[in-house]
């Protein structure tokens, strides 16, 4: 065995070590907790990076098994990790990403009452997230899936007094858990038709019993995406990712952005081999991802609240990877995941930091011209909104986005509706984007600040802005050798479409008009949302207008109609049944017995003319009886 | 010898514990830990004494014990350990354990007779999981209700004359007794031999009416311990009245004397009845997961609530029994001993927020977190083992079931799965109402966990724990003995109904003699 692969069970087993010591030790000072928490996952980073070189140094994907689970009947899961290109790119993103959140939440959450429990969570979370990507079998992804769920639980609850916290929290798990559920079910159909939960061995022998098209696959397909759209909060489960903003910031960058909102396109990635042989549920990867980008595009374009705004964005962008993988372009999904953990958690922090400086930090109309109060923060989000909006040149990380548009114009699983509502997806991204970014920053100003944010906050948050912005530049330079380097490291794990022979030209072509759709979404942004502009202001004043923006405000009535239809109904049924109706039958005879004793007893009077009244009144009827009958 | 001493030792301490309650209380109940403790330990020493034997099963059973009893009756002092039985007392001293602990400082009224009541009972339980005899089971059967009887009656809250009446009443349903004289005569009328043990009686030639009648006889005997679906309305008041260690005694092993009497009996004595049997014995396990976790949704008494999830939880019980797979069989163990660690665990610390607050209706609660961490965190790892997270022990079992019903039956597996969704309904509804929200003023200050408090907590997370994450210790002391049941079972359902020749035979008539 080589020896990274030995070293692969440390990799979450530090931030689960960081956990123990949170959950366990009372009375640590803060300081304490903070190098506990943050260093924990930083040695995490450094680890994932190590094993990460040695695969790549190795060439081959290599695992483990740490000790074996349990062992019944032929179903013998083991606790076992295994590392390769796909799991690579995860483990890093994971363990960086949370790293510099960590950083900036020692800072972020300081002062607060429950500092030691937010860690303890925060690495918890971690150690769940690299857990599921590690995992060799189903049984064990499961583990970490529900892991990432309770965590995420956990620290959107963080500030428990609010009862609205709690209600976010609950809802968030139960949702998920709702797709949980059906993920369960497609692995009890998997290891009924296939005998094993191990990921390699179940796709090697899949793929060998099932043609394609085959109804077992397409049901395991179905059911694997119907746990992926839970957990990554796709159509029709997405309801819970805007209430889940509940939670302090830095958890919404981390686990609601960065992470576990993805684990959903992990497992998808992971299972291609079911899905390639089940094209129907392939292409409804396709059609949720491209419907879930378009409506949550369009329900960030109302939203008042910068966490919202963020949130929907984030349900956007997992809709642009469950579009990639749908129509099998593996490796441009996970690309974008990758970037998006980068500018989207950059976001996050961003929006943190105003939260956290100003008095009212969430309303966006209530802010304004922050570009002036804070001018470094300011570059540093519009560096990251260019990112998500996908403007070259001025930010050279557009071609996430762009390898997935161009795949779903020419995949055969795609074509040109999935194609055309990518690009639309384009314009409503740069948007929505920008309005975010001309609303907060670009104005008369709004509020100055209460305090000023440490460093510990903005190095992290500039960092990852950077980072996002950069983060596409080894794959425009590599382009240039026509080659590709995330996308080609990644399809050591992922099959890739059927590449065309590459026409320069053409390509160039293409990147230009790509370019011009991003344009298009920030110049209609400009031409609408720059503070003083009255024309928008004036369409949603009027009653068509004022509707629209209520139903994108309110996500599209999905929430509505779930309290209607699910919510409601269940807990009238609930109360209603409280008592139990077994109960009250199985209480019948004891309330009989008990009206019949009273009945009798009532005739026990003591009085001796009632008794001799009524042994008469009974002589006479029995008499009247007999004479009679 | 082991065996004997196993039932012995909480018998003695039984008495010890009363007699030494007239020297000190405090003596009381270190005679009754030392009882259990010294249960668990001897049953730990079998555990490790035979760690290879635990794997054959069946015939090879690797602890017996015969003696005399009643000669003219063919009545003898039967008793044997298999895999099976070794989890159930394991369980069983552990939660005696739990139960005295847990009784420490609430029961301050006649705690001499209290614990001669709750050590008889556990006497009498393990009697029940170690007797080969079925006269010597039935003896056991009985001898464990009139103390808990007498627990509820005596020790209970406000209503617990009604609860323990209620209890008495219904465990007297389903002709346990009946079944098995009929069974004993059916037996000597086929062969001339008159036995009562059970392994005897297992190939016993019938009509396969007579089957189905013995058979249900025993089944609404275990179903009402169990409890299954309808006939479950006692175990919700009793627990509600049950003071804490009768709560845990119940929860924790009473309806584990359900499960164990499908898993050895209803299974094994009767394998082509129970078969036939086998749809709607699953009906009603889904049945009950469903229902039980809706009706623990709506309550507000937390110890109503705790209650109607065991209902949920010993829906995957009779699930993964009657769907006759094997890895559901061997599933239903971790569900029995995690749902006994777990509710077992839950009902300790709702006496422990009832010693604090005085109220078990969590309309009267909220917030407690911040005044009391420790409980908080122990009430949410045990409420995550309740909603199934992975890692704790009830997950394991509740996997298992699923996975191994959904080969039998892939819509129970899928139905059953809803139970994942609901638990997690009620179990975040009931940490939510107790220690999140706005505190109220006058819970701003608790008493912290106390040694033995933490003591408690701590066993059973790290009970749980193992169960989670490394189950091969008890699915390899428990499932071959279990699959061993199986395969007796279904090997005797494959064989011709007995008796061919008695087709001719008037209906009802059984085997000629």
């Amino acid at each position: 065995m080589t020896w990274w692969a030995t070293a692969l069970p440390l990799v979450p087993l530090l931030p689960l070590a960081g956990f123990a010591t949170l959950a366990l030790a009372r009375r640590l000072p803060h300081a304490v907790i903070a190098v506990i928490g943050a260093g924990s996952v930083g040695l995490a980073m450094c680890l994932a990076a190590a094993v990460g070189v040695g695969y790549i140094v190795s060439g081959g994907p290599a695992g483990v098994v740490v000790w074996r689970w349990m062992e019944v009947d032929g179903f013998a899961p083991v606790i076992g990790l295994r590392l390769d290109a796909l799991a690579a790119v995860f483990i890093f993103v994971v363990a960086g990403v949370g790293f510099l959140i960590h950083l900036y939440s020692t800072a972020f959450m300081a002062g607060d009452e429950g500092y030691r429990r937010y860690f303890a969570g925060m690495n918890l979370f971690v150690a769940s997230m690299l857990l599921l990507v590690l995992a060799d079998n189903l049984l064990l992804l499961y583990l970490g899936w529900e892991g990432v769920g309770l965590c995420s639980y956990l620290l959107i609850g963080h500030w428990y007094r609010d009862a609205a916290n709690g209600r976010a929290a609950r809802k968030a798990f139960i949702v998920t858990r709702v797709g949980d559920a059906a993920l369960a079910v497609g692995l009890f159909l998997l290891f009924g038709s296939l005998g094993t939960l191990n990921i390699r061995d179940a796709l090697a022998r899949a793929a060998a019993q099932w043609a394609v098209g085959e109804p077992l696959a397409v049901t395991a397909g179905v059911l694997i995406l119907a746990g992926a759209v839970g957990k990554s909060a796709q159509l029709p489960l997405q309801t819970w990712l805007p209430d889940a903003m509940a939670g302090p910031t830095p958890v919404s960058a981390l686990i609601h952005a960065a992470t576990m909102v993805t684990a959903g396109v992990y497992l998808i990635a992971r299972m291609h081999v079911i899905f390639d042989l089940a094209p129907a549920a392939r292409l409804l990867v396709a059609v949720v991802g491209c419907a879930t980008m378009l409506l949550a595009g369009f329900g960030a374009l109302a939203q008042r609240d910068i966490k919202r705004v963020l949130a929907y964005s984030t349900i956007s962008q997992i809709g642009y990877m469950f579009l990639a993988l749908g129509v099998g372009a593996w490796a441009g999904g996970v690309a974008h995941f990758v970037t998006h953990a980068l500018f989207k958690s950059a976001l996050f922090l961003g929006a943190g930091i105003l939260i956290r400086c100003l008095a009212e930090g969430h309303d966006l109309f209530a802010m304004g011209g922050l570009r002036k109060v804070f001018p470094f923060t300011g570059r540093a989000f519009l560096m990251a909104a260019l990112t998500l909006a996908a403007v070259p040149p001025l930010t050279l990380t557009f071609n996430s986005k762009d390898t997935i548009i161009l795949e779903a114009w020419r995949s055969p699983t795609g074509g040109a509706v999935l194609g055309a509502g990518a690009l639309l997806g384009a314009i409503v991204t740069a948007a929505y984007a920008l309005r975010l970014f001309f609303l907060a920053f670009c104005g008369p100003v709004g509020q100055q600040a209460r305090r000023r944010p440490g460093a510990l906050m903005v190095v992290p948050f500039v960092l990852l802005a950077l980072l996002g912005a950069v983060a596409g530049a080894p794959d425009l330079i590599a382009a240039f050798t026509g080659r590709n380097f995330l996308l080609d490291f990644l399809h050591r794990s992922l099959p890739a479409l059927p590449a065309e022979a590459p026409q320069p030209v053409w390509t160039g072509l293409e990147q230009i008009g790509l370019a011009a759709v991003s344009l298009a979404g920030v110049a209609a942004a400009y031409v609408l949302y720059l503070p003083g502009r009255r024309w928008l202001a004036k369409q949603a004043a009027a009653p068509a207008g004022a509707a629209l923006r209520r139903l994108a405000l309110g996500g599209f009535g999905f929430d509505a109609a779930y309290d209607l239809l699910l919510v409601r109904p269940f807990a009238w049924a609930v109360r209603a049944g409280r008592g139990d109706l077994f109960d009250l039958l199985v209480n019948l005879p004891a309330h009989a017995g008990d009206a019949l004793h009273a009945l009798l007893g009532a005739l026990q009077t003591g009085r001796l003319r009632w008794y001799a009244a009524l042994v008469v009144l009974g002589a006479v009827v029995y008499l009247a009886l007999t004479v009679l009958l | 010898m082991i065996l004997p001493w196993l039932i012995v030792i909480p018998a003695a301490g039984a008495v010890a514990a009363w007699l030494a309650n007239r020297v000190s209380t405090a003596l009381c109940r270190w005679t009754a830990l030392a009882a259990m403790g010294g249960q668990l330990a001897l049953v730990v020493y079998a555990w490790a004494a035979h760690a290879e034997a635990w794997h054959v099963g069946g015939p090879g059973v690797p602890l017996r014990f015969a003696a005399a009893w009643i000669p003219p009756l063919h009545v003898s002092f039967l008793l044997m350990m298999d895999g099976l039985s070794l989890l159930m007392v394991a369980l069983t001293a552990v939660l005696g354990i739990l139960s005295v602990a847990a009784s420490w400082r609430s029961v301050v009224r006649w705690p001499g007779l209290f614990h001669f009541n709750l050590l008889w009972s556990f006497a009498a339980i393990t009697g029940v999981f170690l007797a080969e005899d079925l006269f010597l089971f039935y003896v056991f059967w009985e001898m464990m209700l009139i103390p808990l009887y007498l627990l509820i009656r005596i020790w209970g809250h406000e209503r617990r004359r009604m609860a323990s009446m209620k209890f008495f009443l219904f465990t007297q349903a389903g002709g346990l007794l009946l079944g098995i004289l009929a069974l004993y005569f059916l037996h000597a009328r086929a062969t001339g031999v008159y036995t009562f043990r059970f392994p005897d009686l297992a190939g016993t030639a019938m009509s396969p009416a007579a089957a189905t009648w013995l058979m249900l006889a025993f089944f609404v005997a275990f179903a009402v311990k169990l409890p299954a679906f309808g006939v479950h309305t006692w175990l919700a008041d009793a627990h509600t009245q049950a003071p804490v260690a009768g709560s845990v005694d119940l929860a924790g092993l009473v309806l584990k004397v359900g499960a164990y009497g499908m898993l050895r009996f209803v299974v094994t004595l009767f394998p082509g009845a129970a078969a036939d049997m086998a749809p709607y014995a699953m009906a009603l396990g889904v049945a009950g997961i469903v229902y039980g976790a809706l009706l623990a949704t709506a309550q507000s008494d937390l110890k109503r609530l705790v209650a109607y999830s065991s209902i949920s939880h010993m829906g995957f019980v009779l699930l993964g029994v009657f769907s006759w797979d094997a890895l559901a069989m061997q599933g239903t163990i971790i569900v029995i001993v995690a749902h006994g660690i777990s509710t077992g665990a839950l009902f300790v610390l709702v006496g422990m927020l009832h010693e604090r607050l005085g109220t078990h209706d969590m309309r009267r609660m909220g917030g407690l977190w911040a005044a009391a961490p420790g409980i908080g965190g122990a009430a949410m790892v045990l409420a995550l083992a309740t909603l199934g997270l992975p890692g704790l022990g009830n997950f394991v079992g509740e996997w298992l079931v699923l996975q191994g019903t959904w080969r039998a039956s892939p819509a129970f597996a899928a139905i059953g799965t809803v139970g994942f969704v609901l638990s997690a309904v009620y179990a975040l509804r009931m940490v939510q109402l107790v220690f999140f929200g706005p505190p109220a003023p006058e819970r701003q200050r608790l008493a912290g966990m106390s040694f033995r408090e933490t003591a408690m907590m701590a066993g059973a997370i790290a009970l749980l724990l193992w169960l989670g994450l490394y189950p091969r210790t008890f699915l390899r002391a428990g499932g071959p003995a279990v699959t061993a049941l199986r395969d007796e079972s279904l090997r005797r359902a494959r064989e011709p109904r007995h008796p061919a020749p008695a087709e001719a035979a008037p209906p009802g008539e059984g085997a000629p003699p």
